[in-house]
Order: structure tokens, then sequence, then C-alpha cells
């Protein structure tokens, strides 16, 4: 259960926390932008630094260096095909540029799921939905979103709860083939769907009975605003990306190599 | 004039083999604190049902007889406008909360309804210290025990503003204080604020103190409708099978014993104590 | 018999459920295991059929240490009946619900069905053998889950609040029918809020606050202090409560069943009439 329990979210205050979502979502769509144009080692460093303060920011550090362990198994593999393409494609040596295109498309990765896990450990899901209505997507959907936020955590202890029925009653989830394993999971699937149909039923029953659909012109409790934080982080975003766009098209980047040549 | 009123009501659920609701005709009096009990199965939750149209806008099935709630004609009115005026709790607080804080779930209502910003602040507010949970106003619902959940449900309904407001079994997920402070909440709303509240319940041990009038069905009928003394020391209930509060009961044996508590029939044991004290005393 | 030795649970997300719990349940024992929600009571007895293992302590069954085995092997001698039988029910038919559980345990076809037609027997559903236990009303419904633990012959049986949800009448059945499992000495063990259901059954009660055992002893006792009852958020039955405010009368404080009030106040009546 220890998935669901990553899900389970918690308000938390802090800078970070308080930007408008919808301009934390551009941000990290600036840094997508500017980790994918370049592939030298150096800039996707710069980008893969800027970001730590945000986290520290945040005071997210732990359940970001989680999410960012997580990603290891795969900067491993991105690693690995990296280099074994340019040790057979420089003819089975290893040079040092070939080492250093492998780590900088690693970092690539990594700047990425970095950007988006800072989004997602900094926005509360109600935030995100609250964000989603004023962007003029439909409301049922953002309702929609929302609800099953909330429900994961619900539907998780359900789960369990089931799962504990059947082993009272002798069921073993354990055990035989492939067909059989499968086989041992619809005890805990029916009840659990069942529930579900029932449990939307009286969810249905309660919204309709709190005026839903009243009036096409529903109102909010809460308004986004824009603070001096998110124009600032405007003013970040666009400093990143400008730079970003400028380097690329006007200077020649050293790889890390030349650059430690030049120097000794 | 009665807040509530149905005539000769016939309620039939989509492929329901016989009415849930028959015949029945109650009239629920504005500022009353009306409990509507009975085995399980009777048509209570039906009956409730009725009040703010599920039944038989969301239920649909086959309606028979009238039905009017705050002067509205059930049957012609949407639930969205029926809302206004008579709201629900159900049962299990875990499914009447769809938002991600407490604050957001009570003003849902209001949301839909289109109430400004400013107003929806005010009631919201409103509504959460009456029900005791301003401080938990941020909170997740998974957060929040169970009668912490059934009050944010209260405060959701309360919000609407409702003239009346009807509770499905609202404590049966509680411990027996959490409940009793449910009640408490309940019938403070009721006295204070004269909210009409109808209260479906089995415990009568917990409720019967606080209500105005009683009303038991059995198999979709209403069967007893009336004073709560008079009701729950009669025969009929105890046949029935009602739970009768275990002070009543007492109250009932000694009668027939011939011991003269007098006739105001005790509903709770603070009551059935200063009975006792009386004649203990002489 | 259940031995619970000095048992701590945390749960994995670190909250931590039982804080050092101890108690012996004896063969034929009945007990209500009662408190406020979240004081641990589900997750003590989910102890008992090894659903949890202890984090420290130890629990066991007959002599057997829980932790040495599996869910299965224990539930055979510790039927436990969850609180909402939705969680449980998932068959075509009531039959094959019953038969479920025996199949599990590798009953041989025969007698899976003896055993079956003496559940359905027992608890009063045979005339709902072929229909779908989602037809059945909700009293039905607890009825079948309860039919489908008792089908094993469980040597302890567990309950996790029966009367949830309950009418008057079913509450009376079910107390009818833990008295005559209680008769066969059969080890039986409530969880419940019910405070009027465990006054008139009358067993052994356990009461639990913030994962420990506040009290223990004979309902008429525990039920009658209203102090204790107060920490774990339990109201005394009515009938106590009377009598703990005519205390000052002389009147007995341990009273909790109506019968008995009537007996005491009819012999001081007549004391007093003398």
């Amino acid at each position: 259960m220890s998935v669901f329990e990553g899900l389970r979210f918690r308000r938390v205050y802090s800078p970070i926390h308080n930007l408008d979502p919808r301009i934390k979502f551009v941000y990290v769509c600036a840094i997508f932008v500017a980790a994918i144009i370049f592939w030298e080692l150096l800039p996707l460093i710069t980008l893969f630094l800027i970001q730590i303060p945000f986290v520290l920011l945040a005071g997210v550090k732990r359940e970001w260096l989680r999410s960012m362990r997580g990603a290891v198994f795969l900067a491993a593999i991105i690693f690995l095909t990296n280099f074994i393409f340019s040790f057979i494609g420089a003819g089975y040596i290893v040079t040092a540029k070939s080492v250093e295109n492998a780590v900088a498309m690693t970092l690539r990765f990594i700047v990425l799921v970095e950007s988006f896990s800072i989004f997602f450990l900094t926005t509360s899901p109600d935030h995100l939905g609250l964000a989603l209505e004023q962007t003029h997507i439909p409301y049922e959907f953002c309702f929609a979103f929302t609800t099953a936020v909330r429900f994961v955590p619900v539907l998780a202890e359900e789960a369990q709860t089931i799962m504990d029925a059947q082993k009272a009653r002798g069921l073993e989830l354990e055990g035989g083939n492939f067909l059989k394993r499968i086989r041992n999971y619809i005890p805990i699937l029916i009840p659990l769907i069942v529930g579900s149909i029932r449990r939307s039923l009286e969810l249905a029953e309660a919204m309709e009975s709190r005026a839903w659909g009243a009036t096409k012109n529903r109102t909010n409790l809460y308004v986004l605003k824009m603070h001096r934080g998110d124009f600032i982080l405007i003013a970040i975003t666009v400093g990143i990306l400008a730079t970003a766009i400028y380097t690329r098209l006007f200077f020649a980047i050293p790889s890390l190599n030349e650059l430690l040549g030049s120097l000794f | 004039m009665a807040i509530i009123e149905t005539k000769n009501l016939t309620y039939t659920y989509p492929g329901g083999a016989k009415p849930s609701v028959r015949d029945v005709s109650v009239k629920i009096e504005k500022g009353e604190f009306v409990l509507v009990t009975g085995p399980s199965g009777c048509g209570k939750t039906t009956l409730c049902r009725c009040f703010n149209g599920l039944i038989p806008h969301f239920y649909q099935g086959e309606l028979k007889g009238e039905v009017t709630a705050a002067g509205l004609k059930v049957a012609e009115q949407p639930i969205c406008e029926l809302a206004k005026h008579v709201g629900l709790v159900f049962q299990n607080p875990e499914n009447q909360l769809f938002a991600l804080s407490v604050e957001k779930d009570v003003a849902f209502g209001l949301e839909n309804l289109g109430v400004p910003r400013e107003e929806m602040r005010k009631r919201v507010d409103w509504a959460l210290k009456l029900t005791g949970i301003y401080d938990l106003r941020e909170r997740a619902p998974h957060e929040l025990s169970g009668g912490q959940q059934q009050r944010a449900a209260i405060a959701s309904v309360l919000a609407m503003q409702p003239e009346v407001i009807v509770l499905d079994e609202p404590t049966s997920f509680l411990d027996p204080l959490g409940a009793k402070k449910i009640f408490e909440v309940i019938y403070e709303l009721n006295r204070k604020l004269g909210i009409t509240t109808v209260l479906v319940e089995h415990r009568l041990d917990l409720t019967a103190k606080y209500v105005d009038h009683i009303i038991i069905m059995e198999d979709g009928k209403v069967v007893l409708d009336g004073e709560p003394r008079e009701i729950l020391s009669s025969k009929e209930a105890r046949l029935i099978g009602v739970g009768i509060p275990k002070a009543t009961r007492l109250y009932q044996i000694l009668q027939k014993d011939r011991v003269k508590l007098g006739n105001a029939v005790p509903l709770s044991s603070d009551e059935m104590s200063a009975l006792l004290r009386g004649v203990l005393k002489a | 018999m259940i031995e619970v030795k000095d048992v701590h649970f945390t749960y994995p997300n670190g909250v931590e459920a039982l804080k050092g719990v101890s108690l012996t349940i004896n063969n034929g024992e009945f007990a209500a295991i009662m408190g406020e929600n979240g004081a641990g009571k589900t997750t003590l007895v989910k102890h008992f059929n090894g659903l949890l293992k202890p984090t420290k302590g130890s629990v066991l069954v007959d002599g057997v240490d829980t932790r040495k085995v599996s869910v299965a092997t224990l539930a055979r001698k510790v039927g436990f009946v969850f609180q909402n039988p939705d969680t449980q029910l998932f068959s075509e038919t009531v039959e094959e619900e019953i038969a479920f559980a025996l199949k599990n345990f590798g009953f041989k076809e025969n007698i899976i069905k003896r055993r079956v037609t003496w559940a359905l027997n027992l608890l009063g559903l045979v005339q709902y053998r072929k229909t779908s236990p989602f037809m059945l009303s909700g009293g039905e419904r607890k009825r079948v889950a309860l039919a489908s633990v008792l089908a094993w012959n469980p040597k302890m049986l567990i309950l996790d609040e029966p009367t949830i949800g309950q009418d008057y009448q079913q509450k009376e059945k079910l107390r009818q029918f833990i008295m005559q499992m209680k008769a066969q000495r059969r080890t039986i063990i409530i969880v419940t809020h019910d405070v009027e259901f465990v006054a008139e059954c009358n067993p052994r009660v356990l009461l639990m606050r913030g994962g420990r055992m506040v009290t223990d002893g004979e309902a008429r006792k525990v039920l009658t202090n209203p102090e204790i009852l107060t920490q774990a958020s339990v109201v005394p039955p009515q009938i106590a409560q009377i009598f703990i405010k005519l205390s000052d009368l002389g009147l007995p404080k341990n009273v909790i069943d109506v019968y008995e009030a009537r007996e005491i106040l009819l012999s001081v009546l007549e004391e007093q009439a003398k």
C-alpha cells in the first residue's frame, strides 16, 4: 500500500507552495524546453543547480530526494545505453567525450524529473483542481479530478479491508501459477467494484442534495490571484528561457573536457 | 402551517415488486424536531428521499399522492431548487464529502447555487462555527475522525440555510460519545435557529429526549405518529420492536407493578431518576 | 485460548496503534472490546487471527505464536466476521459464498455440502440458498457473512461491530445467537460501541483507549464506572445512569439490567412501605 501512501497529500505552506500552479507549470515547461535544446554537460549542470533553491525554499528536500532516488534506475539505463552506443560508435574505445555525452543525456533526464517533481511536490491537488477550473476547463472535469484524488486513500483502505476479510476466510493470494494468481484476486476485485458502484451512487445522491448543477454560473470559494512571488517566478522563467535560447544561438559551448584542458 | 406534508404518498422503486412507502400521510410543523423510526427496511429512508425530491427525480420509479416541502410541490420542482429548502445528511459521512478541504466542502452547495464569494465566505464560516469545526476548516476529509466528518457534512448542508434538515442515521459509524455530541449539535441547531429537524434513527435511548414528535413506520406504512411520551409508552411501539429507551421501559415495568410514578412518561435517565427520587424519598 | 503479551503495533505509516497490551481470553469466554474510534480495538483483534503481527511482544493462539503460522492456518481456529458484509461478499449465490472458505480450507465436497446446509439452517437463510447475496437486504447480508465464517465451525469467533445499523429486533436475534454459541462453549469476542447491547449480553468487558487497555472486568462493574467510561468515550447504559444518579439514596451503583433494576426498586419500596 506504500504506493497509495505517496498519493496522500498534506497541506504545507511555503513560498513555493503558495505560487500559482499555472505559473509553476509554465516554469516547468520552460525548464523542459531548456533541457531539450542543450546536449552539452555544462548548461545542464546549470539547469540542475538552478532548481535546488526551489527545493530548499519549499522545504521538501526529503520527499524530493526520494523521488530522485526513484529515478535512479531509469537514469542508469539511460547512461548505459548512451555510453554503450558511443563506445561502439567510437570503435570500442572509451573517450572522455563519450563519457561526458552519456552523463549529459542522463542529466537531461534528471533535470526533467527534478522540475516535474518540484511541481507535484509543491502543488496540492486542490490547488491544481482550482487552477484547472480557472483555466476554463469544464467544471465536471475538474470535479472528477479532485474527487478522484479525494477517494484514492479511501479506496486503498477499502481494498486492504477486503483483502483482510478474504484472508480471514482462508484465501491465499500467493502461490500457484500465473492464472491461479489472477483468479485469487477475483474475491477481492468483486467486492471492491460493487463497493465503488454503491459509493458512487451515494456520492451522486449527496451531490444532488447540495444543488449540483443549479446554475451555469457557478462561483468558487477560492480565487487564484497573482502575488509578488508569481511575478518573480515569471521573471525567472523568462530569464532562464531567454538566456538558454541566447546561449544556444550565439555561443559555442565548450565541453567540460575542453574547458579543463584549457585550464591546465 | 406544515412545512412538510405528504398526502396518501405511495412510492415504488423502479423494478420494485411492491411499494416501499404505502399510503403515507404525515405533517411536519415548522420548527419541530421529528424522529422517524421503525425496523430496517420499513421505508424510513425512502420517505426522507421524498422530502427533497431525490424521489422521484433522482430515483424515478412510480410516485402516487402528493408531497409538499416549504410550500413547493416536490414532484414539480428540480432537486437543486428543493435543496435550498430541505437539506439531507446521510449515514456515511465519508460519501458526502467530495472536496479536498473541509471549507471547500461546506462551500460546495453555495458554489453550485452561484452565491457571490464574500457572501459565501460568511456563510461557510458561520456554518463551521456552529458545528464546532472552524479550526479544522483546512483539513482534508481523510484527516478527520468520523465524528468530525459528520459535522462537516452537517455544516455543508447548514451553509445552504435550509428551513428543514433531514438526517438519516447520522451517527451509526460513531462511538457513543461522538454520537452524543452530534445529537447535541443537531438539537442546538433546532432550538437556536428554529430549523425544522427530521432525524431517522434506531437508537432512541440517545435521541428520544430531544424530540417533539415521533413517526414510527413498519412495512412501508406509518403505524404510529404523535407525541413521543405517548407513543413510546404504548404497547404497539414495543410490539413493533422499536428499541424503547431503557428508562422508559423501566417506568413501564414499574407501572405494571403498581408503583405510582405519575403520568409523565420519562424519556431519559435524568427524567426517570427524578421520578424515582420522588417516590423513594416519600 | 488467546494470550496477548505486551503487544505493540505500529502501522507502516508510523501510527502506533497498540502501545503494550496484555490479556488472556480463555476458552469458552465471551468478551466485549469497547472504546472510542481509533482506540486500537480492531487492530488488536486482527492480531488474533494473524492478519496483523505484533511489532513487539507476542500473541499466542492455543499456545502457537501467530508470527510462525499463516493467516489461513489460524483462521481455521479463529473465525473473524468483518463489520461490513460488503467487504467480503462476491459469489453468485449465497450457497457458494458460504462454501468459499470451506473450499479454501480443502474440505471434501460432501462435507462442504453438509456444512453449507447446516450454516444456512442455523442463520435462517435456507430460502436464499440460490439467491445472489447482492440482492439481499443489509441485515440478511450480515447474516450471510456470519454464516460463511461459522460454516467451518471455528473454535473462536470474532465479531467486529456486529450491531452497527441493526434495528432492535435484529440485535435481539443476534444476542440470542451469541448466547447460544456461548452455551456451546465457543469463545466469542465482539468489538462494539453499543453499550445497551453489551449491557443486555453481560460479557466480560475490555475497555481500550489510545492503544492501551484501560480496564478489564465484568460488564456490570466496568459499565457502571462513569470516570473510566468517559475516558474511553463510552456513555454508561441508561439503567446504570439512573442508579448512579440515585446512589446518594443508598441504592447499589452496579446495576445495568432493567429487570434487576425492577427487583431492587420493588424491594426498596416494600421496605419503605413497612
